[in-house]
C-alpha cells in the first residue's frame, strides 16, 4: 500500500466519524476569530441558546479594522473614527467577554493580525487542525498543521460542535528544488508558483509545499508561501514539520513547555509526508529560474519577472483570456508591452498576514537602511503584524531605519492590505504592496496594486517605480 | 435555511472569469454586524457609478448601463451564469448572502473557488458545476434569446433549458440533503455529540499538547 501524505495523516488524526456519502466530522482543535466574520455567528449561537464547544480552543484578537496611527490607538476604541468599524471591534469585544473566549484588545501588545498572532503564541501547533473566518488561515500549515479559512457559518458550527463537516480533498504537490538567488525570497516561490498554476490551480486541494529550496526558508518565509496557498486556489497549504519548526515554538506561550513540549515534539516529527506517498498532482519549480516577481493585473496569477513586459493582448488567442487581459491592462492603467520597471508608485506598502513578520521587516529594512524614499511618492507605510513584532522591531532599531529613510512607521493592523480601516489608496494610483492580492479596489476603490516582496517593495520605494532589488545592493 | 427542491427563473449572464468575493460585496459593507442588507450592494463597483458607502440608499445612485444586471432584459434574474472560479478570493459568507438576497438561488458556472462554494450550501445558494463547453453554450443561448430561463431541480440533479435539452450536473449527498430539506448543520452535527465526546477523550490522551494553553 501506498504511504500517507502529510494531508491524510493530517485528516486521520481528527477524522470523528465518516458518512456513507463521503463527508467526515473533522475535529477542530484551534479556532481563531477576529471582528469581521464572528459576530453573525455569535448571534447565531445566542438565538439557539448555545455555548462554545471548548471555551479554551478559542483565540481572537482584532485586526482589519484597527487604525494604525499613534493618535488614534492610544485612543482606545472611542478614537475608532468610523463608527462601523468600531462596532465591529467592539461586539468582538462583547461576544469574547460574554463566552469567555482569550482575546487580544487593540490596546494588548499581543494584539495583530490573526496570522502573524497565533503562530507568534505557539497557539499555532503542528497536527492541529486550526481554522479561522478568514481565506488566508493557510498560513498556519506552514507549522504541518491542516489549517483552512471558513465562512461565518461554519465558524458558529465550530463555535457550537467544536467540529467540522467536511470533505476529505485531493493531494497536490509543489516542489521547488535548488537554492534561490540573491534577493529572491519565499515571496517571489510563491508568485512565481501562482504563476505557473493560476489562480484555480489548487482548487480541491490541499497543497503541500516540498523541495530543497521550501526546507531551506525560514518558518517566516514558509508562512508566506503557506498564506498564499489561497491565492493559487487551495485553502489548505502545508508544509513538513523539521527542527526549524520545532525550534521556532520552543518556549512560546501557547505551546507545552519543558518535558511536556519534548514529548509533543517527538510526535510532530513525523508529521511528514511517507516517501512513497502518492500525490494525485505534481508540479515542480527549479528555483534557479525564480526572479523577483511583480505582479501586473488585477489576479495575483497575473505576475512576471521584474525585468519582464506586461501582456498584449493582441498576442493573446483564447478570448477569455484575452478578455481578461485587456480588463486588467485598462484598470491597472498600464499599456501592451510596457515594461514592468516603467510603473510609477504612488504608495508603497510593507505589511499584511503575508509579509508583516520580523524576517520581513529586516528584508526591507536592509533595502531602506541609509536612502531615502523617493520625493515621488504620497506615502510609504510600514505596518507590523503584531505588537510583538513592533517591539522586536524597535529593539533591533528597524524602525528608526524606515523613519530616517522616509517611511512612516505604524502601529499593528491589517492596514492597507484591504482598506477597511483608514489606510487606503485613492483611485487610480499604483501601489507596490507586500500583501496578497490584486484584486480590483481591494486596497482602495479604483486602487492599482502589485504584490511584491519586502525587498522588492522598499527598492521600490527608493526608486519611485519598480526596480530589480539585486541591482541596488 | 431555506430548501432548494426546484427552481425555474430567468438567467443573467456574467461573462468573466475569477469573479473574486472582493467584487460580489466589496470590503466597506463587511463591518456590518448582521447578516441581512447585503443585496442592495451586491457586484457595488461595478453596479454603480458612485462609490458605495453602507447605510446608503441605494435606490438614489446612479447605476451603471452597462454592467449587466442593470440590463432591463435580465431584471428579476434568479439564475447567475458565470465563468471560471467564481467566487475566489476571501472567505466572507457576506457574498453568498448578497447574492442570495438579491434574489439569486443558483449560479451555474465552470468550477467556483472552494470556500464561496461551501459557503453557498449553507444559504441555500445552489452553486451548479457544468463543463465549459456547456456553460459557452448557455451564455450564448442566453445572449440571443430575451427572458431566457432555466429549470433547475435538485432532487434529479438537472437543469432543463427552453428547447427542452437537459444537463445533469453532480452534487455531493450529504450537501444536497441537507439543502432540499433546509436542514441546519449545527442540529445535525450535534446528534453525534456521544462521538463528539469520545473522540475528544482519545484525542486529549494521545495528543495532550492540543489541550494544553
Ligand atoms: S492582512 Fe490582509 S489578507 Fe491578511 S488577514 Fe488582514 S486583511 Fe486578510
Amino acid at each position: 500500500m501506498a504511504g500517507k501524505t502529510l494531508y491524510d495523516k493530517l485528516w486521520e488524526m481528527h477524522e470523528v466519524s465518516r458518512r456513507d456519502d463521503g463527508s467526515s466530522l473533522l475535529y477542530i482543535d484551534r479556532h481563531i476569530l477576529h471582528e469581521v466574520t464572528s459576530p453573525q455567528a455569535f448571534e447565531g449561537l445566542r438565538l439557539a441558546g448555545r455555548q462554545p464547544w471548548r471555551v479554551s480552543a478559542n483565540l481572537a484578537t482584532p485586526d482589519h479594522n484597527v487604525p494604525t496611527t499613534k493618535a488614534e490607538r492610544d485612543g482606545g476604541l472611542a478614537a475608532i473614527v468610523d463608527e462601523v468599524s468600531r462596532l465591529q471591534v467592539q461586539t468582538l469585544d462583547e461576544n469574547c467577554a460574554d463566552f469567555g473566549i482569550t482575546e487580544f484588545k487593540m490596546d494588548d501588545v499581543r494584539q495583530g493580525i490573526v496570522h502573524v498572532v497565533g503562530p507568534e503564541q505557539g497557539a499555532t501547533l503542528p497536527g492541529m487542525t486550526i481554522v479561522c473566518g478568514d481565506s488566508h488561515t493557510s498560513t498556519h500549515g506552514a507549522f504541518g498543521a491542516l489549517a483552512h479559512g471558513i465562512g461565518t457559518s461554519e465558524v458558529e458550527h465550530v463555535l457550537a460542535t467544536q467540529c467540522l463537516v467536511a470533505q476529505k480533498m485531493k493531494n497536490l504537490r509543489v516542489t521547488v528544488d535548488g537554492a534561490l538567488g540573491p534577493g529572491v525570497t519565499a515571496k517571489d516561490v510563491v508568485l512565481a508558483i501562482i504563476g505557473k498554476i493560476g489562480t484555480a490551480g489548487g482548487n480541491g486541494h490541499a497543497l503541500e509545499f516540498a523541495g530543497s529550496a521550501i526546507r531551506a526558508l525560514s518558518m517566516e518565509g514558509r508562512m508566506t508561501v503557506c498564506n498564499m496557498a489561497i491565492e493559487a486556489g487551495a485553502r489548505v497549504g502545508m508544509v513538513a514539520v523539521d527542527e526549524k519548526t520545532i525550534d521556532y515554538l520552543r518556549g512560546r506561550p501557547f505551546a507545552p513547555q519543558g518535558a511536556d513540549f519534548e514529548a509533543a515534539a517527538a510526535q510532530w516529527r513525523t508529521l511528514v509526508s511517507d516517501p512513497d506517498a502518492v500525490f494525485d498532482k505534481d508540479v515542480h519549480l527549479r528555483a534557479e529560474d525564480i526572479r523577483p516577481q511583480v505582479s501586473w493585473g488585477t489576479s495575483p496569477e497575473m505576475v512576471l519577472p521584474v525585468d519582464a513586459r506586461v501582456p498584449d493582448p493582441a498576442r493573446e488567442d483564447d478570448p477569455v483570456r484575452k478578455d481578461a487581459i485587456t480588463r486588467a491592462l485598462r484598470y491597472m492603467g498600464l499599456a501592451p508591452n510596457q515594461a514592468i520597471t516603467d510603473i510609477r508608485l504612488d504608495r508603497v506598502f510593507i505589511g499584511s498576514c503575508t509579509n508583516a513578520r520580523i524576517e520581513d521587516l529586516r528584508a526591507a529594512a536592509a533595502v531602506a537602511r541609509g536612502r531615502r524614499v523617493a520625493a515621488t511618492l504620497k506615502q510609504a507605510l510600514v505596518v507590523p503584524g503584531s505588537g510583538l513584532v513592533k517591539a522586536q522591531a524597535e529593539r533591533e532599531g528597524l524602525d528608526r531605519i524606515f523613519r530616517d529613510a522616509g517611511f512612516e512607521w505604524r502601529e499593528p493592523g491589517c492596514s492597507m492590505c484591504l482598506a477597511m480601516n483608514p489606510d487606503r489608496l485613492q483611485p487610480g494610483e499604483h501601489c507596490a504592496s507586500t500583501s496578497n492580492r490584486n484584486f480590483e479596489g481591494r486596497q482602495g476603490n479604483g486602487g492599482r496594486t502589485h504584490l511584491v516582496s519586502p525587498a522588492m517593495a522598499a527598492a521600490a520605494a527608493i526608486a519611485g517605480h519598480f526596480i530589480d532589488v539585486r541591482e541596488l545592493s | 435555511m431555506t430548501p432548494f427542491t426546484t427552481h425555474a427563473g430567468r438567467v443573467a449572464p456574467l461573462d468573466r472569469a475569477n469573479v473574486d468575493t472582493d467584487q460580489i460585496i466589496p470590503k466597506q459593507f463587511l463591518k456590518s454586524i448582521k447578516r441581512t442588507g447585503f443585496g442592495p450592494n451586491l457586484f457595488d463597483e461595478w453596479r454603480y457609478l458612485d462609490v458605495g458607502q453602507p447605510g446608503q440608499d441605494c435606490a438614489a445612485r446612479p447605476l451603471n448601463p452597462d454592467f449587466v444586471l442593470n440590463q432591463p432584459r435580465y431584471a428579476g434574474a434568479s439564475v447567475l451564469l458565470a465563468r471560471a472560479n467564481f467566487g475566489c478570493g476571501s472567505s466572507r459568507e457576506h457574498a453568498p448572502w448578497a447574492l442570495a438576497e438579491y434574489g439569486f438561488r443558483a449560479i451555474i458556472a465552470p468550477s467556483f473557488a472552494d470556500i464561496f462554494f461551501n459557503n453557498s450550501f449553507k444559504n441555500g445558494l445552489l452553486p451548479i458545476v457544468m463543463e465549459a463547453e456547456t456553460v459557452d453554450a448557455l451564455f450564448a443561448q442566453c445572449e440571443a434569446s430575451e427572458g431566457y430561463a432555466l429549470a433547475i431541480d435538485l432532487a434529479a440533479q438537472t437543469v432543463t433549458r427552453p428547447d427542452g435539452e437537459v444537463h445533469r450536473f453532480e452534487v455531493d449527498a450529504f450537501r444536497k440533503h441537507c439543502l432540499l430539506h433546509g436542514l441546519d448543520d449545527i442540529g445535525l452535527t450535534l446528534q453525534h455529540v456521544d462521538a463528539i465526546r469520545a473522540f475528544e477523550a482519545r484525542h486529549r490522551a494521545a495528543r495532550p499538547w492540543v489541550f494544553a494553553g
